[in-house]
């Protein structure tokens, strides 16, 4: 219809329609144009300048870091902490898990611990926990693990003590001020984008290898959760209630622990949920650093390739993980309903809890004194289920080996070879033209600087070739997950059915620490870069389908509605509506995506992955290596920011979806 | 129609006689940055939209100067938007306001430091808030005590005061609940007893029933008509509705856009609206149930029969109908001893059936 007259307001006051936009070419196809100068270039210079560093050779640069890293070690300020933090352990460890001379077993024995642990867990939460509890301690025995638990349990909630005793002032802090939580939250991304074993690595320079390295690596890392999360909670605090209760006069400090605090206990106690659930992941890593735990024998385990050998205590961590999380959510569920006046009688609670602390202390005292309740029986289940294990897993390898074979040539064939022999093989010069080009095209001229400071760095710590390799193996990955989280994502948001079922698996699986799934996909791929592919993707597709799934379903329904009354079929449905609307979070799964399998292909340094990780792996081992080992954390640390940073300005430009 | 004020009429005005108990002179707030450069320079006579345009600045309350007199029942009213709620929140500096000053029992609050604006809440000022902003997490009576409590005043002293507040807004027995566990109602005496609590001698309350049921409302209404007549605090009553202003308020003030537009008594309102957007909020209005005689009465001509019946002349039209149409001609109208006009029946059926005046 062609209209010639002047444009009738369609309201009045209504601002005039913004002048049409100048047709723009595609984003895709820069890219492509991208790629196709970068094959091209590639196709002549290949294997030229490659900057290829083997695995025990070290240039100048990284000797230099040893040095300085010598001198790092060993200040005094180190020693003391080193010193406090191995005194608070080995008392722990004298108390519960190792044989204090000249005792052959601890101050307390196993059964003395059992009934304390279940005393706890009925204290602080219900009946239902206390046995959770119970019976997750008689599991630590039972499969012939209980020192090793005891040390994980001692070095997570020594790290949860100090992480909350750190945290928990930062918190009120960014709770109360815009300014503080300015200051604080970049450091907070930074710690949260780090690799676990990034921790690791810069520790060890400061604090060598044991048990201190694994305390302050842990406190780190379970740091981040409580600030952020108490933080918000204390923030979050109705302003309705606070506005009342300041119209009284109250000062300052009354209003934050008479109101905010008691208001914000729930999401405090969530946030003390998700700091022990990251020191446990984290304390397990500590294994390479040879602090105490069930990381271990999880980690001699993995280097002899012994499946069963590493099933039951990974299957201990496991068990740890779901009995920390349900007592802390427990306790955090209680804690609500008992301070909103639900729940039992006060009194009588307490005069329950005292009298339970009888057989409590029968417990603890007969420990002290039967060599039955101290050391715990030793019986041959673990070996037995070890090997059951063996050959369990082995049948399953020799049937699916066709299949598993041929997943793994077409992933390595397919995808991994071309694209490692495009970005490893390719001139530094041509690679890092290359990134910056896409970076751009991805996120726009707001990464710029971090591409280009990302890239910068890399090339100057003198490890280009292994970041570039460690770089295949996460896009690659980050691909294959993103493949998973929008399938499952999608169904998920469009069936509820679905989402009952598939969310409480991804939920589960998101508690277990990264660690352990190196153990079965080991197992089945043996130790190649592969294993380490595939281990990101399982630890990495959680967190990504979730958040596709919540932005699918977060298009409002009125648009799916109004697309529906079209006449739209399914398949243009999701996507012509709901994926291009939920492109925000798309983007944004994209980028934990690549941040999770970041972590986890590092981590498969140790199983044939190579490169940065085996990087790390060594110099933990070899202190003369220590500045190559630096230098390859700062490069992890390095990649981890720049794709960081290129994915948020890229989610940033996606603009409404979110 | 004529319009024939009787000279006799006296008008409210934002001022009171003797000292008031609250009184606020050129009172502004502007929200944004740089705010108090605006005020007294000619951009703080532009509207609303002009100046957020020209400044990025809003304007919340525009020199707003009245008193309230010990005792009153200070009704603020205006629609959303008006300022009203910021108004109230400047009375004790909840928010801060640009210019002005706001004197309580005579002093000046706002320069007060921060220990003396403390005192004043805990002591002088309470406010009952529309989100009732109780702690979920503390008992009623806990809630109750709170303002004891962060003053500083022994356990057994508070409770003790307490229970006695939580009986006066006829909550007895709830005081071991926790607020969830009570109706909107219910959680809003909470708010009241509260308030109460700290025995203050103004009371500040911002929309306090406008999140509850009509039928509660009304209740709620009546609980502060009975604890006014009770205690004979003193009272700030911010509200969106006419029919509450009308029933609560010694006299009305109503905003717009932040500026005063009118104030006065109920029936001097409802009479006398000072402009097109006061008649429009009024028309809706039963006269009848708000008009006085004194709006409604004629001169007195000299044939008045000597048994004719007097009647004070702030009656309420309604109620003086039942004797004015039983009277055989017109009744008379007096201020005290004096007389100063006469209705008849056609005078009190136009307003009760013609709503006319």
């Amino acid at each position: 219809m062609a209209t010639a007259t002047v444009a009738r307001p369609v309201e009045p006051g209504a601002a005039p329609p913004p002048p049409p936009e100048p047709r723009r070419v595609p984003r895709w196809v820069w890219a492509l144009v991208v790629l196709g100068l970068w094959i091209l270039v590639w196709s002549f210079t290949r294997g030229d300048d490659t900057l290829f560093v083997s695995g025990t050779e070290q240039t100048d640069l990284h000797e230099r870091i040893t040095d300085i890293a010598d001198g790092l070690g060993g200040s005094a300020i180190t020693g003391v902490i080193a010193d406090g933090i191995n005194a608070i352990v080995e008392t722990l460890q004298g108390l519960i898990s190792t044989p204090e001379a000249p005792r052959p077993a601890p101050q307390i024995g196993w059964l003395g611990v059992v009934a304390i642990a279940t005393w706890v867990g009925y204290a602080v939460a219900s009946w239902r926990i206390a046995l959770l509890v119970a019976a997750s301690f008689v599991s630590f025995g039972l499969f012939g693990f209980w020192e090793d638990s005891m040390d994980l349990l001692i070095v997570t909630l020594v790290s949860v003590f100090f992480a909350v005793l750190i945290g928990f002032p930062v918190a009120i802090a960014i709770g109360l001020s815009r300014t503080a939580s300015r200051i604080v939250t970049p450091v907070l991304d930074l710690l949260q984008t780090m690799p676990t074993f990034v921790y690791l690595m810069f520790v060890f320079i400061l604090f060598g290898i044991g048990a201190p390295n694994a305390v302050v690596c842990t406190v780190a890392y379970a740091l981040p959760p409580i600030v952020r999360i108490a933080g918000f909670g204390i923030r979050d605090v109705s302003p309705a209630a606070i506005e009342a209760t300041d119209s009284l006069g109250q000062t300052t400090w009354q209003r934050l622990w008479k109101v905010q605090v008691p208001m914000a206990r729930r999401t405090i106690i969530l946030g003390l949920n998700q700091t022990i659930l990251a020191a446990l992941s984290i304390a397990i890593i500590a294994g390479y650093v040879n602090g105490p735990g069930l990381g271990k024998p999880v980690l001699s385990a993995l280097t002899q390739n012994n499946f069963g050998a590493g099933l039951v205590p990974g299957l201990l961590i496991v068990v740890m993980g779901i009995m920390l999380d349900r007592t802390t959510t427990a306790a955090s569920e209680r804690s609500e309903r008992v301070a909103r006046g639900g729940g039992e009688d006060p009194r009588r609670r307490r005069i329950v809890l005292g009298s339970l602390l009888v057989p409590v202390a029968v417990a603890v005292w007969y420990s002290r004194y039967a060599i039955d309740a101290a050391v715990f029986p030793s019986n041959d289940l673990a070996s037995s289920v070890a090997s059951r294990a063996n050959d369990w897993m082995e049948s399953i390898t020799s049937a699916l080996d066709g299949p598993s074979g041929a997943f793994k040539d077409a992933v390595t064939y397919g995808l991994l070879n071309p694209l490692q022999s495009l970005l490893a093989e390719s001139p530094w010069w041509l690679a890092y033209a290359g990134l910056l080009a896409l970076s751009l095209v991805v996120g726009g001229l707001r990464a710029l600087v971090p591409a280009v400071v990302g890239l910068t760095g890399i090339y100057l710590l003198d490890l280009w070739n292994d970041t570039m390799v460690v770089l295949n193996m996460t896009i690659v990955a980050t691909a294959l997950v993103m493949v998973l989280a929008l399938v499952f994502g999608v169904w998920m948001a469009r069936s509820r059915r679905v989402d009952l079922i598939v969310r409480p698996t991804l939920d589960a699986g998101q508690t277990i620490p990264a660690f352990v799934y190196l153990i079965p996909v080991l197992a089945l791929f043996g130790p190649t870069r592969f294993t380490a592919i595939v281990a990101g993707i399982i630890y990495a597709a959680p967190a990504a389908i979730k958040l596709v799934a919540d932005g699918v379903r977060g298009v409002g329904e009125t648009v799916v509605e109004a697309g529906r009354s079209t006449g739209s079929t399914t398949w243009q449905e999701i996507t012509k509506v709901q994926l291009p609307m939920a492109k925000g979070s798309l983007v944004l799964a994209t980028n934990q995506g690549l941040l999770y399998v970041l972590a986890m292909v590092v981590i498969g340094g140790l199983v044939g992955a190579g490169a940065l990780g085996y990087d790390v792996v060594y110099a933990l081992a070899h202190a003369d290596y220590a500045g190559k080992g630096a230098a390859a954390g700062f490069s992890i640390v390095l990649l981890g920011i720049l794709i960081d940073r290129v994915m948020r300005a890229a989610a940033d430009r996606a603009g409404p979806g979110r | 129609m004529t319009q024939t004020v009787p000279p006799t009429t006296p008008v409210a005005t934002e001022r009171v006689a003797g000292d008031p108990a609250l009184s606020v002179q050129g009172l502004w707030k502007i929200f944004g940055p740089r705010a108090e450069r605006i005020i007294g320079t000619p951009d703080a006579e532009l509207s609303r939209a002009e100046l957020k345009r020209k400044t990025g600045c809003v304007v919340g309350v525009k020199d707003v100067s009245f008193d309230v007199a010990p005792g009153e029942v200070f009704v603020v009213m205006g629609l959303s938007g008006s300022g009203k709620s910021t108004l109230v929140r400047m009375l004790t500096r909840l928010i801060e306001p640009t210019a002005g000053t706001v004197e309580i029992g005579g002093q000046d609050i706002t320069k007060a430091p921060d220990s003396r604006l403390r005192e004043l809440r805990r002591k002088h000022v309470s406010m009952v808030f529309q989100h009732f902003g109780l702690l979920p997490h503390r008992k009623v009576v806990d809630n109750v005590s709170y303002g004891l409590e962060i003053r500083g005043e022994k356990k057994a002293a508070r409770r003790e005061r307490a229970m006695r507040m939580i009986e006066l807004v006829g909550l007895s027995g709830y005081d071991q609940s926790y607020p969830d566990q009570l109706s909107g109602g219910m959680q809003q005496r909470v708010g009241l007893a509260r308030a109460l609590a700290n025995d203050p001698e103004l009371l500040l309350f911002d929309e306090p029933f406008s999140a509850l049921d009509p039928l509660i409302r009304r209740d709620m209404q009546n609980e502060v008509v009975r604890l006014h007549r009770e205690l004979g605090k003193t009272m700030v009553f911010i509200t969106h509705d006419l029919q509450e202003a009308l029933k609560l308020g010694d006299r009305i003030l109503i905003m717009r856009d932040g500026q005063i537009v009118q104030v006065g008594r109920p029936d001097e309102v409802v009479a006398r609206p000072a402009d097109d957007y006061v008649r429009e909020f009024v028309s809706d209005v039963p006269k009848s149930h708000v008009l006085t005689l004194r709006w409604v009465m004629r001169p007195v001509d000299d044939q008045v029969a000597p048994d004719t019946p007097v009647l004070p002349c702030d009656t309420v039209v309604r109620e003086a109908a039942r004797v004015v149409l039983d009277h055989n001609g017109p009744v008379l109208v007096a201020e005290g001893d004096r007389v100063v006009g006469m209705v008849d029946d056609d005078d009190i059926l136009r307003v009760v059936v013609a709503e006319e005046r």
